[in-house]
């Protein structure tokens, strides 16, 4: 591609957007089914079938200023975003589509990087990208670049993950330290030059949940992202009409975020995670959760942190056995003044 | 994690709450007639609820939620003016995050941004100067907020401005002092207050002295406190302590980061740019006499009031709403009973409930749902 920039030729139906696809989008995420080029993805019934009896579809969009940040970009993030909602259904992620609205004038060398993490990432998660859309809108109509992608994958007949399942007693579980993603993405917006080894936890989270499938006793697992681990135990809270009680002393934080919460006055349980599910298990089973997710390298830091409660509250105890209700925030969390 | 873990070590609370309790018996205070503790800073109030410290204490001792705040205690009449200024085309209006939600008459500057006003959140002073010097064709207002807490980082940004010669930046000054505001307090006939728990970051700009007023003239003891559980806990034991020893001093528990004398490169800028002057109104507790800080006539040319001319606005508090007694101490937030039905943080009648350090924040935060 000759093209430094795009421009809203690439959008138009042109040979300009011909060019666009071809050498990049069908290059970069190759596979048979792009390659036929027609205006959907044939997918054989059979493959799916052969995985479960349940089809399941998600699709999300993603906006991320800004666009590239440690740990990741929006390209691995649209990627991750959508595999990871439909896995913690207990799907196998199989086929991706992707939509992008690009401003006019983004640099092509951007829009290549941000498609090859795209392609890279799904081949790590082992799902293929057979269909999409590109439209360019003028300069000041976006910022830079949005991702929409949706995905199918299927669910094993045996599974039933559910949050209607969640029983009084049962165990919370999450998979590593809390707010990695959201803390790592302030700091980069708002440039405020903390130092230190903040970095987002974006990753697929297939493979670690395939380690799942065989336990029973899994009553549901959902992905921490927008609104954090709090948000996720008030989801499950209203679905299922109990409580959850989580202990702030068994709470897995790296040092970095600590700090920026510390700093900043935030709690790391509203922050948006990337790369976390939150587990509720039987208490039989919780251990062996436990040992699963340990046996994976997403899981190494994987911990109880709290249980369902009859009493229908989200509510933290303390370091010191005092409780406390676990609101949700009214509003995007902001730093304090002084 | 160092500097934090060793200040909030269960072991160490256990042992400071065993120390109350073994105080507060050689003392007068009782469960009926209970020790009443001003905390006069929302970082404390803030931290006593996160950490549950309140329910902790035995019955003898009481918290009393300050002013401390500085967005709690903002006029709706300032909000307002912020606002006009906001809403010019050729303003860009910076502000700390906690400012944005407050409630004026006419809505907030959050509101403001919705309708078309290039509001801005900052993280610090200097980052509206930065957006200056990137926008020569915009006037940039800084909305200076708060106790001698953050006056020197705005009054060296001022100093930043003047030595670069910047022309489109100016601030909308609503700086607070601490001390008018305690002797107002003191000269309340109908409050209750035994002790102090001194704020901790303003005096590491003003130091201990100038609390010694409290002391001499009311007699009642300060402790400045740190925001740690065990400062915080540790303060209450130095307050139960002067109380049996029939003591009255203002001692500092915050020495690792206070010193007596205060901060003498702080205080040189402050003098540099501010003046104090005049009389100030603040919500919920009307005008306090000599509360006002200025822009001196060295920095008037940075002064928005001055170059924008704003309507001056006086907005009375809502009758219904009893900002002003939680902010005295006359009641709990719970007792108001407006909370958590017509004021919550969505439908806020004033800024505690807002700002993330106001006393009814903590309470819908973390208390809501309890009996009055």
């Amino acid at each position: 591609m000759t093209s430094k920039t795009i421009s809203l030729a690439h959008g138009s139906g042109t040979s300009a957007s011909q060019t666009l696809i071809d050498e990049l989008f069908i290059s970069a995420f190759k596979n048979d089914l792009l390659a036929t080029k027609e205006d959907q993805a044939r997918i054989s019934l059979n493959h799916l079938t052969a995985d479960g009896n349940q089809l399941a579809f998600s699709t999300d969009s993603y906006v991320i200023d800004p666009l590239f940040f440690p740990g990741g970009n929006i390209g691995k993030l649209a990627i991750c975003g959508t595999v990871n909602d439909l896995a913690v259904g207990g799907a196998y992620p199989r086929y991706l589509s992707c939509g992008f609205i690009i401003e006019e004038g983004l640099s092509m060398d951007i829009l290549t990087q941000v498609v090859h993490s795209m392609a890279e990432t799904a081949k790590a998660a082992g799902v293929s990208i057979v269909t999409g859309d590109t439209k360019v809108v003028p300069r000041g109509a976006a910022d830079k670049l949005f991702i929409n992608t949706a995905g199918i994958g299927v669910i094993p007949a045996t599974l039933n993950w559910g949050m209607p399942q969640i029983q009084v007693g049962d165990k919370i579980i999450i998979n590593g330290t809390l707010g990695d993603h959201g803390a790592t993405i302030l700091n980069e917006r708002e440039q405020l030059g903390l130092m230190g080894a903040l970095s987002s936890d974006c990753t697929p989270l297939n493979g670690l949940i395939d380690q799942l499938r065989p336990i029973k006793g899994i009553r549901t697992l959902r992905d921490a992202t927008r609104g954090g681990v709090n948000a996720v135990l008030h989801e499950f809270s209203q679905a299922c009409g109990y409580g959850m009680l989580v202990e702030e002393s068994l709470l897995p934080l790296s040092s970095p975020i600590r700090g920026i919460c510390e700093l900043l006055g935030l709690d790391p349980l509203n922050f948006a995670n990337e790369g976390k599910v939150v587990i509720i298990a039987s208490e039989d089973s919780a251990p062996d959760v436990l040992d699963a997710l340990k046996s994976h390298p997403l899981g190494s830091q994987a911990a109880i942190i709290g249980s369902v409660t009859q009493n229908p509250q989200v509510y933290l105890r303390g370091l010191y056995g005092v409780d406390r209700i676990l609101d949700l925030p009214q509003h995007e969390p902001l730093p304090r003044i002084c | 994690m160092q500097f934090i873990d060793e200040f909030r070590n269960p072991t160490q609370v256990k042992s400071l709450l065993s120390q109350i309790h073994a105080w507060v018996k050689k003392t007068s205070f009782t469960a009926e007639k209970p020790l009443q503790i001003m905390e006069v800073c929302g970082g404390h109030t803030h931290a006593i609820f996160k950490f549950g410290l309140e329910r902790l204490l035995p019955p003898e001792i009481e918290f009393i939620h300050g002013p401390g705040c500085p967005v709690c205690v903002l006029p709706m009449g300032r909000i307002d003016a912020c606002i006009e200024i906001a809403k010019r085309p050729e303003v860009i209006f910076c502000t700390f995050g906690d400012a944005i939600r407050v409630p004026g008459r006419q809505g907030s500057l959050l509101k403001a941004r919705q309708e078309g006003a290039a509001v801005r959140l900052i993280y610090s002073p200097m980052d509206a100067l930065t957006i200056a010097e990137q926008n020569p064709d915009k006037k940039i207002v800084l909305f200076g907020l708060g106790f001698e807490t953050t006056m020197p980082s705005v009054a060296i940004t001022l100093q930043q401005a003047k030595q670069r010669n910047i022309t489109n930046f100016f601030v909308f000054c609503q700086h607070i002092t601490i001390i008018p505001t305690l002797k107002s307090l003191l000269m309340t006939p109908d409050i209750q207050i035994d002790a102090f728990l001194g704020p901790g970051h303003l005096s590491m700009v003003i130091g201990t002295h100038p609390y010694s007023f409290i002391c001499e003239q009311y007699h009642k003891p300060v402790v400045v406190s740190g925001f740690e559980p065990t400062d915080i806990l540790q303060s209450i034991v130095m307050v139960l302590k002067q109380f049996a020893n029939k003591q009255c001093l203002v001692e500092n528990q915050y020495r690792r980061v206070v010193p007596d004398e205060g901060n003498p490169r702080a205080l040189a800028v402050i003098n540099d740019v501010f003046i104090m002057q005049g009389d100030d109104e603040w919500r919920g507790l009307g005008i306090i006499p000599d509360s006002g800080v200025r822009l001196n006539e060295t920095y008037a040319a940075f002064d928005a009031e001055k170059h924008f001319q704003p309507k001056q606005q006086r907005v009375a508090d809502d009758p219904q709403s009893r900002c002003g007694d939680v902010l005295t101490g006359r009641c709990k937030p719970l007792e108001c009973h407006l909370f958590g039905k017509q004021c919550t943080p969505e439908s806020a009648y004033g800024a505690l409930m807002v700002s993330s350090e106001g006393a009814c924040a903590a309470y819908y935060q973390y208390r809501q749902g309890e009996p009055a």
